[in-house]
């Protein structure tokens, strides 16, 4: 069976920086897959060339393996990708409710509206008419997923949910994931904290400096090996 | 009562204002662009009025059928051909790029229509008051062009409130690359913003044309008026714009009180004093950019 998404064989660069080199990733259907590892390991720079904000100068990125090459980010929403981005990126003069109804504007058919992520996140439903810019992070975060969601995706990717977080906020909106995926939504996420990941995760991928030093499943990964990966240090 | 008189026809001049303005200050704050063709473009839609006046006998609020959806469909073309490209230089780009179309645009008029001056023929409506007591009266085309700013305005705001475009045009200005990633094509939502701000200001070149004179050259004292009563109202603030066409009007009729050649002069001191005293504006919108 094709897997979902095929990246394969990539090299992406920022200007003359190379950021990764002939880098493969694969997600079968709902999988959930984990891509750890050190910052400028390449992690978001992975993410955003599947979303289309980024092209690679070389190799090719499969969606149900069909090639995405030439699908500018916008389109690729419409055909079943989207993204949490980095840093959450909320729109700050809309209402979080609004910010939510932006998150659909491809009109993909499926089971996510408002109703299904106020439930999945109540906390977001008793912000719905304020501004985005006056929430704290942990409830910036879970209007980002949400407003990815409304997009109905088949495939979700999350870049950073922890970032500048507290863990036990981070704990709370990972444990909206086993909901999600249970639509049959294929997750790929990316994550700097490994104990998070890995909890969350069917597989996991470390990357370091643009290629791939270690993938497994998830619950079998031998930790000491991980470690050595994550940092680049030989066992 | 000749002081409450400027006030009144003060107020209705700023809607006119507002009217012209609408445009610029929709434009400006979706993508950030100052339009100095805008002027022009308005003086464009009046000779297209001129034109189907001329040949069919159009009135001219009937031309305005024709006018207002072909300069709707320059500002999609327009977007996507030139300005979407301008935005990828840098801020100066689409500033620069505009002024040249302004240039290129008032010559063109200048060698299709002569530096003749015209004017709209709105008939009996062009000469017709109410009354509205001892040495108060306002005409009607004045108020109708007032009303129409005001509809406008509300029009373009209401849009941008209640309807999925409009929200996406608020989302794209906020953070163009983010709203891409919520499958919005920010080159085709600017062509739609530049498209509505050009219809407009369709509407607003044949209500000039018909209040007063114009020839090629207009555009220039238009596009000041507008960017005064935008800048006056707060930059990318819809209701700023009325505000700001309101405060110019009064403050144009107030000066033509005192001595008729006092008139734009207290317009533009009133710009200066609020660009000193609060340079964002009476009504600064709430995010900025």
């Amino acid at each position: 069976m094709t897997p979902l998404l095929e990246v394969d064989a990539v090299d992406v660069f920022y200007g003359d920086v190379q950021a990764l080199f002939g880098l493969d990733v694969t997600v079968a259907q709902g999988e959930t897959l984990a891509v750890i590892g050190a910052n400028g390991g390449g992690k978001s720079t992975l993410l955003k060339t599947v979303a289309g904000v980024l092209r690679p100068s070389r190799g090719d990125v499969r969606l149900h393996g069909t090639s995405l090459r030439g699908v500018p980010a916008h389109r690729r929403v419409g055909r079943g990708i989207a993204m949490s981005p980095e840093g959450r990126r909320l729109f700050p003069s809309l209402t979080v409710e609004e910010n939510l109804l932006v998150g659909s504007h491809s009109g993909r058919p499926g089971p996510w509206g408002l109703a299904r992520v106020y439930e999945l996140f109540p906390l977001v439903s008793e912000r719905r008419a304020r501004p985005a810019a006056n929430l704290s992070g942990g409830e910036q975060q879970a209007v980002a997923i949400g407003r990815a969601l409304m997009a109905n995706p088949e495939l979700l990717l999350l870049d950073e949910v922890s970032l500048g977080l507290a863990p036990v906020v981070v704990a709370q909106l990972y444990a909206a994931l086993p909901t999600i995926t249970a639509q049959g939504t294929t997750v790929l996420v990316v994550e700097q904290d490994v104990h998070q990941a890995l909890a969350v995760a069917d597989r996991v991928q470390c990357l370091l400096e643009g290629r791939t030093v270690l993938e497994g499943p998830a619950a079998s990964v031998d930790m000491a090996a991980l470690s050595a990966a994550y940092f680049g240090v030989s066992a | 009562m000749s002081w409450v008189n400027a006030v009144v026809q003060g107020i209705l001049l700023g809607g006119l204002y507002a009217l012209v303005a609408a445009g610029l200050s929709l434009v400006f704050g979706v993508m950030r662009i100052v339009n100095l063709a805008h002027g022009v473009l308005a003086v464009l839609a009046a000779f297209g009025a001129y034109v189907l006046g001329d040949t069919l006998g159009l009135h001219p609020f009937l031309a305005l059928l024709v006018v207002v959806p072909v300069m709707a469909a320059v500002g999609y073309g327009l977007q996507r051909g030139l300005l979407n490209r301008a935005l990828g230089g840098g801020e100066l780009a689409p500033l620069l790029v505009t002024f040249g179309l302004a240039i290129v645009l008032q010559n063109a008029l200048l060698e299709a229509f002569s530096a003749d001056s015209r004017r709209l023929d709105v008939g009996a409506l062009g000469t017709a008051s109410i009354r509205l007591g001892d040495g108060l009266a306002v005409g009607v085309f004045p108020l109708l062009a007032a009303v129409v700013g005001v509809l406008v305005i509300a029009a373009i705001g209401q849009f941008l409130a209640r309807t999925a475009t409009g929200r996406a045009m608020r989302a794209t200005s906020d953070d163009r690359d983010a709203a891409a990633l919520m499958g919005i094509d920010g080159r085709h939502l600017y062509a739609v913003a530049t498209a509505i701000a050009l219809a407009t200001v369709a509407i607003a070149g044949v209500f000039l044309g018909a209040r007063s004179t114009f020839d090629p050259s207009a555009g220039g004292v238009t596009l000041i008026f507008a960017f005064e009563a935008v800048v006056i109202g707060g930059l990318g603030s819809l209701w700023g714009t009325l505000l700001g066409g309101v405060v110019l009007g009064v403050a144009q009729a107030l000066g033509a009180a005192v001595d008729p050649a006092y008139g734009v002069l207290a317009g533009h001191v009133v710009f200066l004093l609020v660009l000193a005293t609060r340079p964002r504006g009476l009504l600064p919108s709430a995010v900025t950019a």
